[in-house]
């Protein structure tokens, strides 16, 4: 009897997650408006998207996207959370201040930043250049709308990681950090020679999460540019999104998503075999 | 480690500009729920000149939170219920090996973490419509069920494999069936882990806002932050109403997490780390 218990979880997963991706997989080779029957294409979708120059422009963007998270928030986090080790009082509160921004809905940081901060009406943008300070909104012009959804996410994420490397940073044993003392190891050698080694498994995974998630990155980019100006910050999950809901476009959304997909699958490869360890043991 | 002064200097100077970023958003928000919105446009960091509590009034009506609030409630309650359930049981199986297949089950739902909400969106959505689903709470809690209990699972399976053999073989040994087993030795012992999954599990679905937005349009059927997204996209530009719904909504989320502070940070930490 009791090895049934895990078929709730499995037929919910399989009935909402397997059985619809096999779905989106084969309706990419099909043209489907959502209503009518499908109309298998072949490649048509895909070869479609290879001459879509939003789609390129989406493509890229994700791809900055993961460079700006794999260094900027990860470099904060570490940085943060050591100096949290070194000062050691008041290091709970600094952490729960940290990972406020966390538990805050997207579509709330997100309008705050956009009405608060970025407008020219109502934020600190339009504030500062009554001052005489030139600014503009970055999320309207197409060189900064992307970095300026990018900021708000960082502001949202950094804390995030910060608290999984303290956690991390606590369990490295302290005769280490000691010994390094002892010897005459300056912060930076410390935390190049001790911490950073002791806690290189949590760093690995953080990143490889970072990349899968940064694929999947839509609720900041939906809500405050929706893609534009001019889809200057389109990445790959609204361009699909957009294709299905608006342009009723299915077949060519579930090959943006099988794209979306397949950078997903190399880092989820690299993510089963770091776990794959600690299942071993 | 015993620091310099001027290394603590540094430290606490670096560490109080990163508080200071952090908490800029969220005083403006605090701050501006109570202006009236000339005052706002005139300077959104002064002080206010009149307290605007009818901020806070005109919000609640305009996001209908008397309605979506409700229903944020049932689809959260219903979450946790359904992932706490479903995920001790799996939890079980999975961290005492009681099926030969647990590794390709564990590796399975670590795939379906990894898994792009888009990868199954859109042939959901038009089976959902279809099967009439669209607007159905417990269809959507079925949806964030097998998105989130992976992750509930690989947190509830440290707890369960903290409680000790002994315990288990002994009840077995007593003739104690699987279910008593499960029931009168593991789910006490692992009931704080229950309640860390339950935390985390309802703060992702009160916050969750893709999935929410199109799989419940009804008027009646929006959650507290689809509702709000609509109203500050669509019926207001008074950010002063605007900044008064969104502190209704992130109030009691804030309260509940600085209250339970160790349990969120530890939850979310223990999912991904390894301890």
């Amino acid at each position: 009897m009791h090895r049934l218990y895990v078929l709730p979880t499995l037929i919910i997963n399989v009935v909402i997650i397997a059985i619809p991706a096999l779905l989106t997989i084969t309706l990419a080779f099909f043209q489907w408006d959502g209503i009518s029957s499908p109309r298998f294409v072949g490649g048509e979708n895909f070869a479609d998207l290879w001459h879509d120059r939003v789609f390129w422009t989406a493509l890229t963007n994700n791809v900055i996207w993961t460079a700006i998270f794999l260094t900027v928030p990860v470099g904060m986090g570490l940085l943060a959370a050591t100096m949290m080790l070194v000062a050691r009082r008041g290091s709970t509160f600094f952490q729960v201040v940290y990972f406020l921004p966390v538990i805050i809905a997207t579509a709330i940081t997100a309008r705050i930043w956009q009405g608060m901060i970025y407008s020219p009406v109502t934020g600190i943008n339009g504030l500062l250049d009554r001052y005489g300070l030139e600014m503009t909104n970055p999320l309207t012009q197409t060189a900064t709308s992307l970095y300026g959804i990018a900021v708000v996410d960082l502001w949202h994420w950094w804390g995030f990681l910060c608290v999984i490397f303290f956690a991390a940073l606590r369990q490295v044993p302290a005769e280490q950090v000691e010994a390094a003392r002892v010897e005459g190891a300056t912060f930076w050698q410390t935390m190049r020679y001790v911490l950073l080694p002791g806690i290189k498994p949590t760093i690995t995974l953080m990143l490889i999460m970072t990349v899968i998630w940064s694929f999947l990155v839509f609720d900041f980019v939906y809500i405050l540019t929706q893609g534009g100006p001019a889809y200057s910050s389109e990445v790959l999950s609204t361009l699909a999104y957009r294709s299905a809901f608006y342009d009723l476009a299915v077949g060519k959304a579930a090959a943006v998503s099988v794209v979306i997909s397949l950078f997903g699958l190399c880092a989820t490869v690299f993510y089963i075999r770091a776990q794959a360890k600690e299942f071993e043991e | 480690m015993t620091e310099s002064r001027t290394t603590l200097y540094i430290v606490y100077t670096a560490l109080g500009i990163l508080l200071f970023i952090t908490l800029f958003p969220i005083a403006l928000m605090v701050l501006n729920s109570v202006k009236p919105s000339t005052q706002i446009v005139e300077n959104p960091l002064a002080w206010p000149e009149v307290f605007r509590w009818d901020n806070f009034t005109r919000a609640w009506d305009d996001a209908r939170f008397g309605r979506t609030l409700w229903n944020s409630v049932v689809l959260t309650t219903l979450t946790i219920v359904l992932v706490c359930t479903t995920g001790s049981l799996s939890a079980y199986v999975l961290a005492r090996r009681k099926i030969k297949t647990w590794k390709v089950v564990t590796f399975y739902l670590l795939a379906t973490t990894t898994a792009p909400i888009q990868l199954f969106l859109f042939p959901l959505y038009f089976g959902f419509a279809r099967l009439g689903l669209i607007n159905n709470p417990l269809a959507v809690a079925c949806i964030y069920t097998a998105v989130y209990s992976p992750f509930a699972i690989m947190l509830l399976r440290t707890y369960f494999l903290a409680v000790p053999k002994e315990l288990e073989e002994a009840a077995l040994v007593d003739g104690a069936t699987h279910w008593q087993v499960f029931r009168r030795v593991f789910l006490p012992i692992v009931s704080p882990g229950i309640l860390t999954v339950a935390l985390i599990i309802g703060l992702y679905s009160w916050n969750e806002f893709l999935v929410a937005t199109t799989f419940l349009q009804g008027r009646d059927r929006l959650t507290a932050v689809v509702s709000f997204f609509q109203l500050s996209g669509q019926y207001t530009s008074d950010w002063g109403e605007i900044m008064a719904a969104a502190l209704i909504i992130v109030l009691p989320v804030v309260v509940l997490f600085v209250a339970l502070q160790r349990r969120f940070i530890e939850g979310m930490a223990g999912g991904s780390v390894k301890g």
